[in-house]
């Protein structure tokens, strides 16, 4: 089309095609649409973080614990993502799957524990029901556990396509765009961490 | 749930909307079926990812939802128009204002200015196509699924009644039982889905798809408006999309976001609501900005009076549209710091609104004007929406909002700004670049009196409306007492709400009218444009736009090329082969599907939703397993559709 | 920075993603360390586990996810994404801050009913009033 210009071979991949250009692009925009989404739900978190009605403080239930496990295994699995494109960008397919299958299983453990910690806090008697503070607790926290899923079920996808036709601009655009999304959600786990357990134990304890 | 339950019962009129609803779809059956329409409904329209044809579609559905709303509003008028009229009880008046308020702004302004954007950016910065052309037709059928849903409420299962502003606790299971507040979240919902879609496509589009040459400033206004609006839409929907998900977690499981019980915070809805709400306003603004920028520019034959100005002012209202929602409920009683910093920012974003205005005049002043009907449409969105910047001001003064609150002062205001701003700029727009659609004007005399009547008809019946509100009419009342003393005044207003319907009429009948009788045009240039959309050959552009693509070398290039007498003519040699988007089922398809997972969340029948779901996921991943790169139009047709011998 | 392209440092040890991992869990570790195990204010606190916060997901920007990256010879990609992520910061920030300030200011905060009225309402005395006005 118009802007397309020859690239010296040291181009990646995903930058080869106007499609793939466009659709990285439009992805970072639509992640500048998906911060303004868990604004929205940290500000309702944070204005409803004191009212717990009958139910149990937020910090009362979290335990440190649980949540480094859970941080480490997220960390961990940005960290390896990140290590598969670098994968991909020396055209090694094989590092590439390997570090994104991690990625993917470290993305699973991580649902686990988030999982078994949400049993714990209902079998504590909170769940989304119980009060203002704990509704906001779970949406936002089960949002971002929401889209820890999708993208897992969107990461095995595009690694099916890789499997099938290799790397070409078009698989690995795809595959640069789900490591987007996927370090995007430790961002976000970063402000959960942050804003919802520390400051939920900051508050109960302190 | 019993269909007496099901079926909304009992009102005549709704009755006879019923028998309307079953005979014009007989009738588009009919038609399709007698004619043999329906492959080409299906390969022309339905399955189409080209952004003329997808435009089209918008304005169609946004004109549509203008009359729906449009009979809401005259329906509320008649109730008005006297005293203690039982012309409406009050449970089918709430629902009106409530339609009416939601399908005006979500259903009617948002499409009518997408459409517009739609047909018109990728022309004027020289593009062949958006940056996502299949997600165009994502949105595109996001959004009309959404106005549907929403719309069949007032025969299936019942209308939302809680305002277009749906604060709780009104809105909540216990004050509003039944499926209607759950049209609006779902309706709401998918339909935003589309707009944020749209956002992203078009902000893309006109940073990465210009022509050669058209460096962002060198883009026309009307681009950079679409461009600030595309920016205001990405980061405000995200709070709508979480604000309508929060309510229906309230409704459907339990939770207690906005409720009564548990903690929860009633007006926490408002403040979200309005986070979004706030630059929502601005979002069916700007873009009739652009239009009028460039249709004042185009008839006063100069270019824009200080364009950097306008662009500049444009920015600031991008950053200051999100800082400005409390103003929206200052009655809250959120203490005296935050209605002053609230009050400070309202007044400030007024300014960079008011340098605009001069803007126009100063394109106007000494310029050879010509006085076409999208020219005068622009003129009388000028002095009207002085009135409604004037009476904003005094309402963003926190201390005399608390008088203006919650009356008519208010609603005439907001219609001052959204009529003479956004209807009159969708009019003029709609007539500015109809012949870039269909290939003729609109005829002009018949315009003329649609214009008069229309803006007539608009102050007739908003100006007594400030004079109720300062008198203390409160809006959404059904009905008053005849010893208010607000009936005279009340029924001049209903009298110029009839205006304005009647001029509506007229309007379509222009359309029918033109479409009979109007000249057809034979050149690109309908009305001596300046910049690239009046450059093609034919009056409507083929599907690929610009057999070649234009090089740009500053504002206004098409007209300065004209002016110099230099206008490119094309030759075969210039013609290659041009890469163009395939069409798809799958938009429509993945749009259907999400009806059916709406239409079961609206009624709390999850099975329905769960499959509705599996639906959508499952075009998500066909589209994803599908590598389609297009296609190529040969040298040859091209030739053939530009007329060009080799 | 903003003027390298996507072409440069892809081969070799990847330096980059290993130390912005090492940094990221230091500074989870001691986020909880300031906030668990010291005895600064709660102001304090917040300023620095939030100012960590902040410094991760920047490391995440610029060292995992190449926001200043340009797809094409041209710098404007790398722009958008920077100014996109900046203005989206922003309005994060408006929508978190502004949303707490408007919903806890003034009589906003009387409305939660069974907390111990321990705030001093002395400088609330005009809101009080604003009740006969509200729009009920």
């Amino acid at each position: 089309m118009a802007h397309a210009e020859t690239h010296d071979p040291n181009t990646p991949l995903e930058y080869r095609s106007e499609t793939g250009r466009l659709n990285i692009l439009g992805f970072w925009i639509f992640l500048g649409a998906e911060v303004a989404l868990f604004a929205t739900l940290f500000a309702t978190y944070m204005v409803l973080t004191h009212r717990i009605a009958d139910g149990p403080a937020l910090g009362e239930l979290f335990e440190v614990k649980s949540l480094l496990i859970q941080t480490f295994l997220l960390l961990t699995s940005s960290f390896t993502c990140g290590l598969a494109v670098h994968e991909m960008r020396r055209h090694n397919v094989k590092g590439l799957m390997l570090w994104m299958i991690i990625t993917l299983g470290l993305g699973l453990g991580f649902l686990y524990f988030e999982i078994q910690e949400f049993l714990h806090f209902i079998h504590e008697g909170a769940n989304i029901g119980t009060s203002a503070a704990w509704s906001g607790f779970f949406v936002l926290v089960g949002t971002h556990g929401a889209h820890v899923t999708f993208g897992i079920f969107w990461v095995t996808m595009v690694l099916i396509q890789v499997a099938k036709r290799g790397l070409t601009p078009a698989t690995s655009a795809k595959v640069f765009i789900t490591s987007l999304y996927w370090h995007f959600l430790d961002v976000v786990w970063i402000f959960i961490f942050t804003a919802v357990y520390l400051m939920g134990m900051v508050m109960h304890h302190g | 749930m019993k269909w007496d339950e099901f079926f909304v019962t009992g009102d005549p009129m709704i009755y006879g909307a019923d028998v309307s609803i079953v005979l014009t779809m007989v009738g588009i059956l009919f038609y399709l079926t007698r004619y043999k329409k329906w492959k080409w409904l299906w390969t022309e329209w339905l399955t189409t990812v080209d952004h003329k044809k997808l435009g089209i579609m918008y304005i169609v559905s946004a004109v549509l939802m203008l009359f729906r709303g449009g009979v809401d509003a005259l329906l509320m008028r008649t109730q008005l128009a006297v005293p203690e009229a039982k012309f409406l009880d009050s449970q089918h008046y709430n629902e009106i204002f409530t339609t009416h308020g939601t399908i005006m702004i979500i259903f009617m302004a948002m499409p009518f200015l997408i459409g517009i954007i739609n047909v018109v950016v990728p022309l004027q910065i020289g593009a062949r196509d958006v940056a996502y052309p299949y997600l165009n037709a994502v949105s595109f059928w996001t959004f009309f699924i959404g106005a549907m849903l929403f719309n069949i409420s007032f025969v299936i299962g019942g209308s939302p009644s809680a305002g277009w502003t749906s604060y709780m606790p009104l809105a909540s299971n216990e004050l509003s039982p039944g499926p209607g507040q759950n049209y609006y979240l779902w309706g709401l919902q998918i339909a935003g889905i589309g707009t944020l879609l749209t956002g992203i496509n078009f902000l893309v589009t006109i940073l990465k798809m210009r022509a050669p040459g058209m460096t962002l400033f060198r883009m026309p206004m009307f681009t950079w408006s679409s461009l600030v609006t595309m920016v205001i839409i990405i980061f405000a929907f995200p709070i709508l999309t979480v604000a309508l998900a929060l309510m229906s977690f309230d409704r459907l499981f339990g939770s207690h976001f906005f409720t009564l019980q548990g903690e929860g915070m009633d007006m926490l809805w408002a403040n979200l609501f309005w986070l979004w709400g706030h630059p929502e306003v601005y979002i069916v603004i700007l873009p009739a900005f652009g239009i009028f920028s460039e249709i004042i520019s185009t008839f006063s034959k100069k270019t824009l009076f200080g364009y950097k100005a306008m662009i500049w002012s444009m920015l600031l209202i991008a950053g200051y549209s999100f800082l400005v929602w409390v103003h929206h409920f200052f009655t809250m009683g959120s203490g005296a710091a935050v209605n002053s910093v609230f009050s400070i920012t309202t007044m400030a974003i007024g300014i960079p609104t008011g340098v605009k205005i001069f803007n126009w005049l100063f394109t106007m002043y000494r310029g050879k004007i010509q006085f076409t009907t999208p020219m005068l449409w622009s003129l009388g969105f000028i002095v009207n929406f002085v009135v409604g910047g004037v009476t904003g001001v005094m309402l963003a003064m926190a201390a005399a909002d608390y008088q203006y609150h919650n009356t008519y002062f208010l609603v005439s205001h907001f219609h001052y700004v959204l009529i003479a701003g956004t209807v009159f700029g969708c009019f003029a727009g709609l007539i500015y670049w109809y012949p870039k659609m269909f290939g003729y004007k609109l005829n002009e005399r018949i315009g003329k009196w649609v214009f008069w009547l229309f803006t007539i008809g608009f102050n007739v019946c908003f100006m007594p409306q400030y004079f109720l509100g300062l008198d203390g009419m409160p809006r959404r009342v059904y009905t008053y007492s005849e010893e208010s003393g607000w009936g005279p005044l009340n029924m001049v207003s209903t009298l110029g709400g009839f205006m304005m319907g009647i001029a509506f009429l007229v309007l379509v009948y222009n359309m029918y009218y033109s479409f009979r009788f109007a000249k057809r045009e034979t050149t690109g240039d309908a009305w001596g444009g300046r910049t690239l959309e009046w450059s093609t050959p034919s009056a409507m552009p083929p599907f690929y736009n610009f057999a070649k693509i234009p090089e740009v070398t500053g504002l206004d290039h098409f007209w300065r090329q004209k002016q110099a007498g230099k206008v490119e003519k094309l030759t075969a040699k210039d013609i290659k082969k041009i890469h163009m988007p395939s069409n798809s089922g799958v938009p429509f398809i993945m749009g259907s599907f999400f009806f059916v997972l709406g239409f079961g969340f609206v009624f709390d029948w999850i099975w329905m939703a769960f499959l509705g779901g599996i639906g959508v996921i499952g075009t998500l991943i066909y589209r994803s397993f599908e590598y389609d790169d297009g296609y190529y139009v040969s040298v040859e047709e091209v030739l053939e559709t530009e007329k060009i011998s080799k | 920075m903003a003027n390298k392209t996507a072409a440069n440092g892809h081969g070799g040890f990847p330096w980059k993603h290993l130390i912005g991992f090492l940094l990221s869990i230091v500074l989870t570790l001691v986020a909880l360390w300031v906030a668990l195990e010291t005895d600064l204010s709660l102001t304090w606190i917040l300023i620095i586990i939030f100012g960590f916060a902040f410094l991760q997901a920047a490391l995440q920007l610029l060292m995992f996810m190449h926001l200043t990256e340009n797809s094409t010879s041209t710098k404007l990609t790398g722009r958008v994404q920077v100014g996109n992520i900046l203005f989206a910061a922003f309005v994060a920030i408006v929508i978190v801050v502004g949303s707490v300030w408007v919903m806890t200011a003034g009589h906003a905060k009387h409305d939660k009913h069974d907390e111990p009225k321990t705030e001093n309402h002395g400088e609330h005395g005009g809101e009080e009033k604003s009740e006969e006005h509200g729009s009920h």
